[in-house]
């Protein structure tokens, strides 16, 4: 059953009038609405939310990252419209999925918006909160560069610790192995040919 | 030296077997290879169903998987190979001792496979360390894989212990230990080892598409 996001917004208003919340639309087909939280706030939502007994948000079952790269820098990534989940760019957001396992109630989807994608990219760790947040944290830190302020072991866990990039981020350039391609096509055959002996440039 | 087969054949009817050392030594390599016990991927559910009753490895003489690779002589490289297991791949490959090969199972062990063009795939364990046998499918069927183990057995009765021609495990001077690529801040390093691995230099002509 999915939440009733107004209901839940109001509540959360009442109990924390210090937090700063928005309740963000989704013109998509899904039309999964999203609570966008500030960072400062984040982790007293999420222990409301948790704590709260007729709301009982128990399980966090997914956490995921997102990457607006900044509009004016790219084209090549289509932001949605004003007034939709990301109006603007230009900084990376983390995505929550809360469940209540005894109401049988999700997901209650919530959003923490970094405020760039360079430096200031520390959002609050909601592992004191849910416990499953540590290692799906530490892949988006691993994965986008998102540090996550007050994690118990925030380090890599998918690439190595040599490792400099943030892979799912949208400027990510995967490193040049395209020495031999047997049957490329499209943008492999592009890459690929910067490998062609010289030779063959005719 | 070489035999006479007809007087091999003539001694062999009257109960006497005439060979060489290198037929009873590459005989008895051949049929008794202990593969090491490590699966990477999917690949690894085939050569599993492989070495069970059904399909029974053990008829090739290949079913002792040792958990150790200093007992294995047979590395079955079967699963994708990422950037951060290749290096553990090589280092397993040179603490097997000689005479060693290696079956590179599966698309993604040869290519890379449906994952190719992933950042963090490697194109192929052939980089690294030389394959024996390739046996493409995804994954392929363990009658690939029992199959890929008859290829292997051909080649290695093969197998000249002395002269020019000789296998690399016979000659003194053959290569030692693979270097093992470290992890850089953006790849493996190096991307690929130029001895064992080179692009091929064929040319295409890049004036069409």
């Amino acid at each position: 059953m999915t939440p009733d996001l107004p209901a839940i917004f109001t509540r959360l208003r009442a109990e924390l009038p210090a937090a700063t919340l928005a309740h963000l639309r989704n013109p998509g087909p899904s039309g999964q609405d999203s609570l966008l939280v500030a960072p400062a706030c984040l982790v007293a939502v999420c222990q409301f939310l948790h704590d709260s007994a007729d709301l009982d948000f128990d399980l966090l079952s997914n956490v995921t990252g997102v990457d607006w790269p900044d509009p004016a820098l790219t084209d090549a990534v289509a932001l949605p419209a004003e007034g939709s989940a990301a109006a603007v760019g230009g900084f990376l957001e983390v995505v929550y999925h809360l469940y209540s396992t005894s109401r049988r109630v999700g997901p209650l989807v919530l959003r923490a918006r970094s405020v760039d994608r360079a430096e200031q990219v520390h959002i609050p760790s909601v592992v004191a909160v849910y416990r499953s947040a540590e290692y799906q944290e530490r892949e988006i830190f691993d994965l986008f560069g998102v540090k996550f302020t007050g994690h118990p072991d925030l380090r890599r866990i998918l690439m190595w610790d040599e490792f400099l990039d943030h892979p799912m981020r949208k400027d990510y350039l995967a490193p040049d192995d395209y020495q031999y391609e047997p049957t490329p096509h499209d943008a492999v055959l592009e890459k690929a040919k910067q490998h062609y002996p010289a030779t063959s440039e005719s | 030296m070489a035999i006479d087969l007809k007087l091999a054949e003539d001694l062999k009817s009257q109960g006497v077997h005439v060979t060489s050392f290198e037929s009873l030594i590459n005989w008895g390599r051949a049929s008794s290879l202990w593969p090491l016990q490590f699966g990477l991927a999917c690949c690894a559910i085939e050569m599993i169903a492989a070495t069970m009753a059904k399909y029974d490895m053990a008829r090739f003489g290949a079913e002792v998987f040792r958990p150790s690779p200093r007992q294995a002589d047979l590395m079955i490289v079967a699963g994708t190979v990422t950037k951060k297991m290749a290096p553990q791949v090589v280092r397993l490959y040179n603490q097997m001792a000689e005479p060693k090969y290696v079956i590179a199972m599966g698309a993604c062990a040869i290519s890379g496979g449906p994952f190719k063009d992933g950042y963090n795939v490697l194109k192929g364990i052939d980089r690294f360390i030389p394959v024996d046998v390739s046996i493409p499918g995804c994954p392929p069927r363990p009658e690939a894989l029992l199959h890929g183990l008859i290829t292997l057995r051909e080649q290695i009765a093969k197998e000249k212990l002395l002269g020019q021609e000789r296998a690399r495990h016979a000659d003194p001077k053959g290569p030692g230990d693979l270097p093992v690529p470290e992890f850089g801040a953006h790849d493996i390093e190096p991307a690929f080892n130029p001895d064992v691995w080179n692009p091929p230099s064929f040319t295409r002509d890049v004036s069409e598409s």
